[in-house]
């Protein structure tokens, strides 16, 4: 393995974690109204990834700076491309925040009310946008000689050769990201509270998980036609094909699961599903960061867009410290915070 | 000059929107950075000694310092993005220099700040007191670190070290060591830091003091009266010397334009003035209404009255900051209001030292007051450092104007400069107000509710502040 299939590696895994662990907290948003209705409710739904939210978007935020150091010629035609998408993330980000820091500042109910309605729409949001990102991802974008481009929010909604970031594929991605994340907050909500919380979300995912078969479904069968390069990288490298196989088969431990009314195990599998699934996604895309609509050889790949054989290295030895801590804190402070949020000591709010 | 800043460009945009989300995100971290230390100081006198009014100080502290946190990091995200939205080929440029710190700061700064400061937020029944000291240990070294390798990434910008530019015309580094241990690095980082802790000593005696103005808390307002005073009367003397002295120093040395330009010294002579007040005359090169200090100038950079320093007129018109009028203002309102800082805190030690600060109502109206003021001092302390490195995106190898992002149009920048403005004017007015809304609720009292031993104030204080 080379150094910048290494890169490729270690980026394509911390965004696949991110994914996996502020996606919980972005479907808790979503599901927050339905799911939690008296202000005694949301505050123990807040409980719940209170403590660990922040930590989780920091995942983010690494792994933007990691694909900066690795590959900056993908990091600066990714987010200059994607312009108006990523600000719409980040005011959905900053709003997500700041609710939920503030709601529980003052005993206000209108307050505590706005709060609630910003922490839904920005989860929802979230969990959209990301879905329709990787849908780019997957399609390709408008990338011109000089490697740069500029995706507009929608042009003809077709995944052809000028498309914009919304189209019928990357929406059917959204929604397919939606239904994912909310099943997973629901399912954190699961392992993490008693009562009328608990029975709400397990119901929500119970259904849930069938609309996520089926948008799962659809959007897989459309991957090949909307994608060729996906299906030939697994022609060409079919060992990769456990990835999938593993994706498949933890969705079955999840279902197991909840059949068996083993909470944690269902948050376990799915957890594992969103990782191997988006892993997936990536071990088809290897070697392109960006596929090019267009002329193939406009494409970002490892190979045109790696920074220095020294930068890589040094950063993969800091990288490997730096991840440990990172291991170290994050078990420490899910351990810490293990078990149903009604029976730990938690101070609400500073 | 003025005429070749475009407004209606991309690039004016640009610049405006990076400008605005970088200043407003400051206004938090320097709170965040100064109070960490201060807390720090708080909780250890409370762990160590055993002293409840300090665990108390520190406890209404840390709602200040989780509020202004908040605000921090949800501003501080669209910083790093932005060097990809905005600044596409600067960062193809300089990804393989700064892509470095700017990942090690998310893997070694803000992952140790959001796992301790979720321990901080929810774990004060949890924990025990130890790790509750040990969290304020682990949240002032994470946040300064923070501020390190931020300092770093900009003092590669200010004075590139440790690169190599490929034939692709992009840099490398060619050693981390050498990126990290950047000279420019020591003063400014000195000087950004110390800036950050008189922030906080001043927030924290304005607080004190309207509180003992009012006549209210009163013992909690004398601990925070103490400790800002004291830690403001060091720190506003180390702004002066070393930190900013050698930082200017460091600024003469090796970019000599901005010096000459934030001094708004336009000709070369031997024994130069140094400009106190007045207007810089761009059509003249003058100073209009000038009061300056004869020779003062060439004594503070060469220790000597009669040395030459070179003005702006002796450098090409086109490599003199674009900012030039506004970078001169800067610099004067940093070093001109850090000047004032000095004679405040110190006339407020002594008064404390001798046992009268508490009842001298002029100087605690004084200090009331002061708390804006370091706040306007560190946004003009890095406007001068960033107006000043102007044309330079990074200086001496890369142009602002060869920075930008070429496919993002005046239009979109425009649209998410309006979006950025409203949506900070609006949580601005939100800190604030839940700022002022915390500092009347007040530090409730562990004196009052009585406290038998240290241990069971600890744990007890955990029920009176529950809502």
């Amino acid at each position: 393995m080379s150094l910048d299939e290494l890169w490729f590696a270690i980026i394509a895994l911390v965004f696949a974690v991110y994914a996996a662990l502020d996606g919980f907290d972005f479907g808790v948003g979503a599901l927050y109204l339905f799911v939690a209705r008296t202000d005694e409710e949301r505050r123990l739904v807040m409980k719940a990834i209170g403590p660990v939210w922040k930590g989780n978007e920091v995942w983010l935020v690494s792994g933007g700076g990691l694909l900066f150091l690795a590959f900056p010629k993908a990091f600066s035609a990714a987010f200059s491309g994607f312009y108006l998408a990523l600000n719409l993330v980040l005011w959905c980000l900053i709003m997500r925040g700041l609710a939920i820091g503030l709601r529980s500042h003052l005993e206000n109910p209108l307050w505590r009310s706005l709060w609630d309605a910003i922490f839904a729409v920005t989860g929802f949001l979230l969990a959209l946008v990301f879905g329709v990102a990787l849908g780019n991802l997957v399609r390709g974008v408008p990338l011109g000689p000089d490697g740069y481009f500029f995706a507009a929010f929608w042009t003809t909604f077709l995944p052809d050769d000028s498309p914009g970031i919304l189209d019928w594929f990357t929406v059917l991605m959204g929604l397919l990201s939606v239904a994912i994340l909310m099943v997973h907050g629901a399912n954190y909500l699961a392992t993490k509270t008693d009562g009328p919380v608990n029975i709400r979300a397990r119901r929500f995912a119970e259904i849930g998980q069938w609309v996520v078969l089926l948008l799962g479904i659809a959007a897989t069968a459309a991957l090949p036609f909307v994608q060729p390069a996906l299906w030939e990288s697994y022609v060409a490298h079919p060992f990769g094909t456990v990835l999938p196989l593993i994706a498949a088969s933890v969705l079955l431990t999840a279902w197991y699961g909840r059949r068996s009314g083993r909470n944690f195990m269902v948050f376990v599998s799915w957890s594992l599903f969103i990782l191997v699934g988006l892993l997936s996604l990536a071990w088809g895309l290897f070697p392109n960061l960006l596929i090019a609509t267009g002329d193939p050889a406009h494409s970002l790949t490892i190979l045109n867009s790696a920074a220095s054989p020294y930068g890589l290295q040094i950063g993969l030895v800091w990288f490997t410290v730096g991840m440990t801590l990172v291991i170290a804190y994050t078990t420490w402070v899910y351990t810490s915070f293990a078990g149903k949020v009604e029976q730990l000591p938690l101070e609400e709010h500073y | 000059m003025d005429e070749a800043v475009i407004i209606n460009s991309a690039l004016f945009y640009d610049r405006l929107q990076f400008a605005v989300t970088a200043t407003f995100h400051y206004l938090f971290p320097q709170l965040t950075m100064g109070l960490a230390a201060l807390i720090l100081y708080l909780k250890s006198r409370a762990y160590w000694f055993r002293d409840v009014h300090y665990d108390q100080a520190a406890h209404f502290w840390t709602k200040i310092f989780a509020l202004s946190f908040a605000f921090g990091v949800v501003t501080g995200i669209p910083l790093e993005f932005q060097f990809g939205m905005n600044w596409a080929k600067f960062s193809r440029f300089a990804g393989g220099v700064i892509g470095q710190t700017l990942a090690m700061e998310g893997l070694f700064a803000f992952f140790l700040e959001s796992t301790f400061l979720g321990i901080l937020l929810y774990g004060r029944k949890m924990f025990t007191p130890f790790v509750l000291w040990l969290t304020t240990l682990m949240l002032f070294i994470g946040s300064w670190l923070s501020g390190y390798f931020i300092i770093a990434t900009n003092a590669w910008m200010q004075h590139p070290v440790a690169y190599v530019v490929d034939p692709d015309g992009s840099v490398h580094v060619t050693s981390l060591w050498g990126l990290l241990t950047n000279p420019w690095i020591v003063w400014q980082y000195a000087h950004t830091m110390t800036a950050a802790v008189v922030t906080g000593s001043f927030v924290m005696a304005a607080v004190g003091a309207y509180y003992l103005l009012s006549g209210i808390h009163v013992e909690a307002a004398k601990t925070f009266l103490k400790t800002g005073v004291v830690a403001g009367a060091i720190t506003t003397s180390l702004m002066l010397f070393p930190t900013g002295h050698h930082a200017a120093l460091q600024v003469f040395e090796h970019q000599p334009i901005k010096g000459a330009a934030f001094e708004g010294h336009f000709h070369t002579e031997a024994g130069a003035d140094l400009v106190l007040m007045g207007q810089p005359n761009m059509d003249t090169l003058t100073i209009d209404n000038p009061l300056v200090l004869p020779k003062m100038l060439s004594f503070i950079i060469h220790k000597h009255f009669g040395a030459e320093i070179k003005g702006l007129t002796d450098f090409p018109r086109d490599e003199w900051p674009d900012t030039m009028p506004l970078l001169y203002y800067t610099y004067h309102i940093m070093v001109g209001l850090g000047t004032i800082f000095i004679p405040v805190m110190a006339t407020a030690l002594v008064l404390l030292l001798r046992g009268r600060l508490f009842e001298a109502r002029w100087m605690l109206w004084t200090l009331m007051l002061f708390a804006p003021f370091p706040y306007i001092a560190t946004t003009a302390g890095w406007m001068t450092a960033e107006l000043g490195r102007q044309p330079w995106l990074v200086y001496g190898l890369l142009q602002t104007a060869e920075g930008n992002s070429p496919l993002v149009g005046s239009g979109n920048v425009l649209f998410t400069l309006l979006g950025y403005l409203g949506l900070y004017l609006l949580i601005g007015l939100l800190f604030l107000f839940l700022f002022f809304e915390t500092v009347s609720r007040g530090p409730s009292g562990v004196g009052a509710s009585g406290t038998s031993s240290w241990k069971a104030g600890l744990h007890e204080e955990g029920t009176y502040v529950a809502r």
